[in-house]
């Protein structure tokens, strides 16, 4: 068992293409680390300079106390899995799993019960002598989920595994996901663009964009209190409602109504940041409340999310998550903005405030 | 007409069975060579577009020049001679051998490769146990090509006195007698359609079940 630790790691293709900027990270021994963030953020690239498949720029890949920048993907011992699961097609299901260990030159019945192991824990007994073609994407997934676990490696790497599988099954497997590597003791590093998987899965999170760190932290810490304007509307679904206000002395203007500002706000202009699940009905003894005219209700279900032109200022909009057991539409609104639910964001270097 | 070329056949079966041998020998020599630099040049090829641009355009630029005239070419530094028609002969079965081991290896999905390097699998054995048996069976198509074309045009070696069954075809054409040129036209047809069918069990037997979909 090895921690995992990039320093000051960079990678630039040319000087404007530069992926990854100065990552500094450390992953522990069971510990589950989510890369996340929108398309281009770096993410992938990250996976890859782990992996070895590309060499960083500047900075250091470190497992355990070895230097593994410069070694190649075979001496560095790690498994990965890809989006595209890549099983080798002309090879049966335990042919794909036993690849990995027969490259060790480990004795016969030694692959053989590795194996059996973890074809048992996947449930992949009854597939072991089909060739990929005759598998569905779940079961695919599994193989190449096996062909990592099987190894025992330092570090394991998932480069977005669910992303190729149906709604439905993405929500079974990642559960099982979620059960298996609860016995792994390596350190797990994930890639993602989907924040429920980053949610769900993770010890720890780390929100990226433009080949930049954001935040890293626990994923509930990343939830409650998002470092910047990015962190908080990339985390969260439906997205939290981030609206730019200039303020008035000690409060801001909401169309009509003012809400104040903590204590020790300095910025001209700030972003106020609520999530359309703490936006509620009000009740007695509610400070702030705003009101508005509806004009957009969606089922989600178990709710309704509905949209709101606030009182006094119609180009402000505001979308909440109400219980779905009353008719929303066309009503004039009122809506409670508890003060503990509330972000604050400087409008210019877009980072929190308070 | 069948008759007398039967006949003409028995009569001559040592000379057919020497031509028969000669031509197996201009079939095989040819090929060899081609297998021994097409296979590793294909993959040379397969793995830089720039060696590949220039490797395939410049074998099929000679693919343009007919094999007789390379034969005739050939003459005057080989001499009327067996070395003359394989030089021919190598420059034909070349570009199917080099072409379909450039494709076959090209097709391979990156990811897969990727995957292995990932796992950390060494290079050689990323060519032994994926890439290979995955390009298998294109490349062999192109040897089958390959083969069916060297035993049609093997022909064309009688003309340089090299022998083989064409020089039966040669004859029929000079003493205008059809029924000698069968004797030489009909084992090589038959030659043809026997590599045809054989290397095609080959390439069904390399094929593992389902790749094709996967």
């Amino acid at each position: 068992m090895a921690k995992l630790e990039l320093q000051n790691l960079t990678k630039a293709y040319s000087r404007d293409i530069v992926p990854v900027k100065q990552l500094n990270l450390v992953v522990e021994d069971n510990e589950f680390l989510t890369l996340v963030g929108p398309s281009g953020c770096g993410k992938s690239t990250i996976l890859r300079l782990i992996a070895g498949l590309d060499q960083p720029t500047e900075g250091r890949v470190m497992i355990g106390d070895r230097d593994v920048s410069r070694l190649p993907p075979g001496d560095r011992n790690i498994a990965m899995v890809f989006q595209s699961y890549a099983l080798y097609p002309h090879m049966t299901v335990r042919e794909n799993v036993a690849s990995g260990l027969k490259l060790r030159h480990l004795p016969v019945g030694d692959i053989q019960k590795r194996v059996q192991e973890v074809s048992g824990v996947l449930g992949l007994d009854p597939l072991l002598d089909r060739k990929p073609a005759k598998l569905s994407g779940g079961q695919r997934q599994r193989v190449a989920l096996a062909r990592a676990l099987v190894r025992n490696p330092d570090v394991f790497l998932l480069d977005e595994p669910l992303s190729n599988l149906d709604a439905l099954l993405r929500e079974q497997v990642r559960a099982d996901l979620k059960q298996i590597f609860a016995d792994q003791k390596s350190p797990i590093v994930y890639v993602t663009h989907d924040q429920t998987e980053a949610m769900t899965l993770s010890t720890k999170v780390a929100v990226l964009n433009n080949g930049y760190l954001q935040q890293l932290g626990h994923p509930h810490d990343i939830y409650k209190t998002p470092a910047n304007r990015f962190v908080a509307s990339f985390i969260g679904s439906p997205q939290m409602n981030l609206i730019t206000l200039s303020r008035t002395g000690n409060t801001v203007a909401l169309g009509d109504f003012s809400i104040p500002l903590p204590i020790g706000i300095q910025a001209a202009s700030v972003v106020l940041g609520i999530r359309p699940e703490h936006l509620r009905l009000p009740r007695e003894g509610d400070m702030h409340t705003v009101s508005g005219q509806v004009f957009l209700v969606e089922n989600l279900g178990m709710h309704d999310l509905v949209s709101l032109r606030v009182q006094g200022d119609p180009t402000l909009t505001l979308r909440a998550l109400l219980p779905a057991d009353a008719a929303w539409s066309k009503e004039n609104l009122q809506l409670a903005l508890p003060p503990e639910s509330i972000h604050w964001f400087d409008d210019e270097t877009e980072q929190r405030l308070g | 007409m069948l008759q007398n070329a039967y006949q003409y056949a028995l009569d001559n079966s040592d000379r057919i069975l020497t031509a028969l041998q000669q031509h197996l020998l201009l079939v095989a020599v040819p090929l060899a060579i081609g297998l021994l630099v097409g296979l590793p040049l294909g993959l040379w090829s397969a793995r830089s577009r720039l060696i590949s641009t220039v490797m395939l355009n410049s074998f099929n630029a000679l693919r343009v020049i007919p094999s007789l005239a390379v034969l005739f070419l050939a003459v005057p530094v080989l001499g009327l001679s067996f070395w003359s028609a394989v030089l021919a002969l190598t420059l034909l079965v070349m570009p199917p051998i080099l072409i379909s081991t450039d494709v076959a290896f090209r097709n391979i999905s990156p990811a897969i490769r990727e995957a292995a390097t990932g796992m950390g699998m060494p290079p050689v054995d990323i060519l032994k146990t994926v890439e290979v048996p995955l390009a298998l069976p294109v490349v062999i198509a192109g040897i089958k090509t390959a083969t069916v074309e060297v035993i049609a045009s093997a022909t064309l070696a009688a003309f340089v006195g090299a022998g083989g069954l064409g020089a039966f075809i040669v004859l029929g054409f000079a003493a205008y007698d059809p029924a000698i040129l069968l004797v030489g036209a009909v084992p090589v047809a038959l030659l043809a359609l026997l590599a045809e069918v054989g290397l095609s069990a080959v390439q069904r037997a390399a094929q593992p079940p389902g790749v094709r979909s996967a």
